[in-house]
């Protein structure tokens, strides 16, 4: 690690063929990833899916079993955390609790023998709004403060890779956004690479060039967020990234142009190109804000499928739109957005509704979804309990 | 651990604005039993210090009089042994800080891993309590003795000079001194390093600090409330110890220290006012010492 200078840019991060066991269990089965320099890379999964792992070897806080990480074209695998260009945003924070906030920032500049260490720290606090405080110590500061520390105390270094491990995760709805805003501007006016460890999709989606989706050690698909959005390849990405509808049947006809299957007798069509397979038993997705709803009986054509005789069973109003449960019989529940574009919802709890979308719009995943839909309404006594003790501790 | 309590010395107390009869009462017995068993032996030995012979009486009969000059003299008298006291005790402590700190480090930090590794260290360091203290010195006595095996050895390879002597030296005292102040020293630095956020040092790490900057910057000051602890636990006894100073255990005629002054003073020439005057001193010094210590150590802004 060079002293005295900051990374003149971002530099690229590359692994290759990672695998990260633990005694007992495998945190990374097998990962292999390019981050160009420069980018805003977001790595988005569920707790527990290898994505922290993944961070921590990036920065040399754990030994990868097998691969190599290279930064930079510099292959770091066996350097030590201190001498890798690297910072991280703890999730935890780990501010040093001896010192005041400005120690705090100044620390690895001091380390690192850069000039003026005490005046780019209260730079980097007045990014973050926080000189005033300079001089006060972690524990007098709320979490939302804490964040913005950490956060200043790994942006002041300019590292050529800035590691975030959910690092707006205790800040509020519009602090968030403003942190989200910021973070994107320090990256795009240095050039730093980012590398953002989030399970929060909506965050990924916002703030990242490209989004991959782990689960279960592995990286299920990775691309811009749009893309991901757009076009899921698996059953995971297309309920962890947002919602969608999947129906599993048999293809029935299939072209030049397009594949249809039959679910429940309802023949769905989607385009070829945007089938992963078309043959044998597949799943076709599609978003629930896609779709419409339709109060009276509509017929499928060539340009619409269309799904009739459902039966409401839940409407959940949200301001900007209103999410209906569509109960569709030998399909199973289907969920509807529609904006609220002229007033509040237009069908109510019991009525009779059909859906429609255009073709165009559907998906067909690589592997088919597991029995239990996402979707099964769960109104057991445990997750009332468990949203209510979450909401209590929020 | 009972031990956390010497840790969190110098944390802040959010006293109770509220003030509530209970508490006064609850509070009625401690305060009883400091006046009848410090307050008023401390009046006792402070007059007793200014008394003066009776001159009518015999050896040992004195009257209360207020000859401040009995503290002169006993400066005068035992300076030499004040001094001693002093050094040793300090040189005992941060012998034993050094022994301790890596000990404690071991039990507390890497050995989190292994449960049954720490609680079994943890014993071993608390095991020399179920022997007396006095047989665990003289035991020292008994092993570095003019003919032991021990001495024979080192003389035999030349480390000790032929006519070289254990027992009655400086090192002789200051070694038992270190010996029996090491458990002091380790569990309250043990309770401290076992708090320690080892996520703090990752940070320190991932901010470019090597393992030893970390540890100077990190670990050692967040230690600090622990070591402050062990220094004056060690600090206090060792510098008013007259058992292993003493011509029985491991100390000689040169190695007397002021707890041997006051204990001769008291139970052998039976001059009382002497013996008063140099154990206030000694609380004077040993009050003037710490407090300076506290203050310069910075710790009550610790946490």
């Amino acid at each position: 690690m060079a002293t005295g200078t900051f990374a003149e840019r971002g530099a690229d991060l590359e692994l290759v063929g990672i695998q990260k066991r633990f005694p007992g269990f495998t945190a990374i089965e097998e990962l292999d990833l390019l981050i160009p320099a420069g980018s805003f890379f977001a790595l988005l999964g569920p707790s527990g899916c290898g994505k922290t792992t993944t961070l921590r070897l990036v920065a040399g806080l754990e030994e990868p079993t097998a691969g190599r990480i290279l930064i930079g074209g510099k292959d770091v695998t066996d350097t030590k955390t201190y001498q890798r260009p690297v910072n991280t945003v703890f999730q935890s924070y780990a501010l040093f609790p001896h010192m005041t906030i400005l120690e705090n920032v100044a620390f690895g500049l001091k380390r690192r023998k850069i000039d003026d260490p005490m005046g780019k720290a209260h730079e980097a606090l007045r990014l973050v709004e926080l000189d005033h405080v300079a001089n006060r110590k972690p524990a007098q500061l709320s979490g939302g403060q804490q964040q913005r520390v950490a956060l200043a105390r790994a942006v002041v270094n300019r590292p050529a890779l800035l590691l975030l491990d959910e690092p707006l995760g205790a800040l509020d709805l519009k602090l968030r956004r403003q942190m989200q805003l910021e973070l994107k501007s320090i990256q795009t006016e240095v050039g730093l690479t980012f590398l953002h460890v989030t399970h929060d999709q909506e965050e990924a989606m916002t703030m990242a060039d490209t989004v991959a989706v782990m689960n279960k050690g592995r990286i299920e698909q990775m691309g811009a967020p749009e893309e991901l959005y757009e076009l899921p390849r698996t059953s995971f990405v297309a309920n962890f990234l947002g919602q969608s509808n999947l129906f599993t049947g048999p293809v029935v006809s299939s072209n030049s142009t397009s594949v249809s299957v039959e679910v429940a007798g309802n023949k769905l069509t989607v385009p070829k190109e945007r089938a992963a397979r078309t043959e044998g038993t597949i799943t076709v997705g599609i978003r629930p804000e896609k779709m419409i709803l339709h109060t009276e009986k509509v017929a499928a054509d060539s340009s619409r499928n269309v799904l009739s005789e459902g039966r409401v069973i839940d409407v959940s109003f949200s301001g900007v739109s209103t999410q209906y449960i569509v109960d569709f019989a030998g399909v199973g529940n289907v969920v509807v957005f529609a904006q609220n574009m002229v007033f509040g919802p237009v069908a109510h709890l019991g009525a009779t509704v059909s859906v429609s979308w255009p073709i165009e719009r559907g998906f067909v995943i690589e592997d088919n979804p597991e029995e239990e839909s996402k979707f099964v309404l769960d109104h057991t006594t445990t997750s009332i309990a468990t949203q209510a003790a979450g909401a209590g501790a929020e | 651990m009972a031990f956390a309590a010497f840790a969190n010395t110098a944390e802040a107390v959010d006293v109770p604005k509220k003030k509530s009869k209970i508490a006064l009462v609850l509070l009625a017995p401690g305060l009883a039993y400091l006046a009848l068993f410090f307050l008023t032996p401390l009046i006792s030995l402070i007059i007793t210090s200014l008394q003066a012979p009776d001159i009518f009486g015999d050896i040992g009969d004195y009257v209360y009089a207020f000859q401040w000059q009995n503290y002169v003299t006993v400066i005068n008298e035992y300076g030499v042994q004040f001094m001693r006291s002093f050094v040793y005790a300090l040189i005992a402590t941060l012998a034993a800080l050094l022994v301790s700190y890596p000990i404690a480090y071991f039990i507390g930090v890497t050995a989190r891993k292994w449960p049954v590794i720490q609680g079994l260290a943890l014993i071993l360091v608390i095991a020399p309590f179920f022997i007396s203290f006095l047989l665990r010195t003289l035991a020292w006595k008994q092993l570095f003795s003019d003919n032991s095996p021990t001495i024979t050895f080192l003389k035999s390879i030349s480390l000790l000079a032929p006519d070289a002597q254990f027992q009655g030296s400086n090192f002789a005292v200051i070694f038992g001194l270190t010996y029996n102040f090491i458990p002091f020293m380790v569990l309250p630095i043990y309770t401290s390093l076992e708090r320690l956020d080892l996520r703090l040092l990752e940070a320190g790490s991932d901010l470019y600090a090597k393992p030893s900057t970390s540890f100077w910057k990190i670990t050692v000051p967040l230690s600090m409330p622990g070591v402050v602890s062990g220094v004056l636990l060690t600090f206090i006894p060792a510098s008013g110890d007259f058992i292993n100073a003493s011509s029985e255990f491991l100390g000689g005629p040169g190695t007397q220290m002021v707890g041997n002054a006051i204990q001769s003073n008291f139970l052998v020439l039976n001059d009382y006012p002497a013996a008063a005057a140099l154990s206030i001193m000694l609380m004077a010094v040993i009050l003037i010492i710490v407090s300076v210590y506290v203050k310069r150590s910075g710790t009550e802004d610790l946490l």
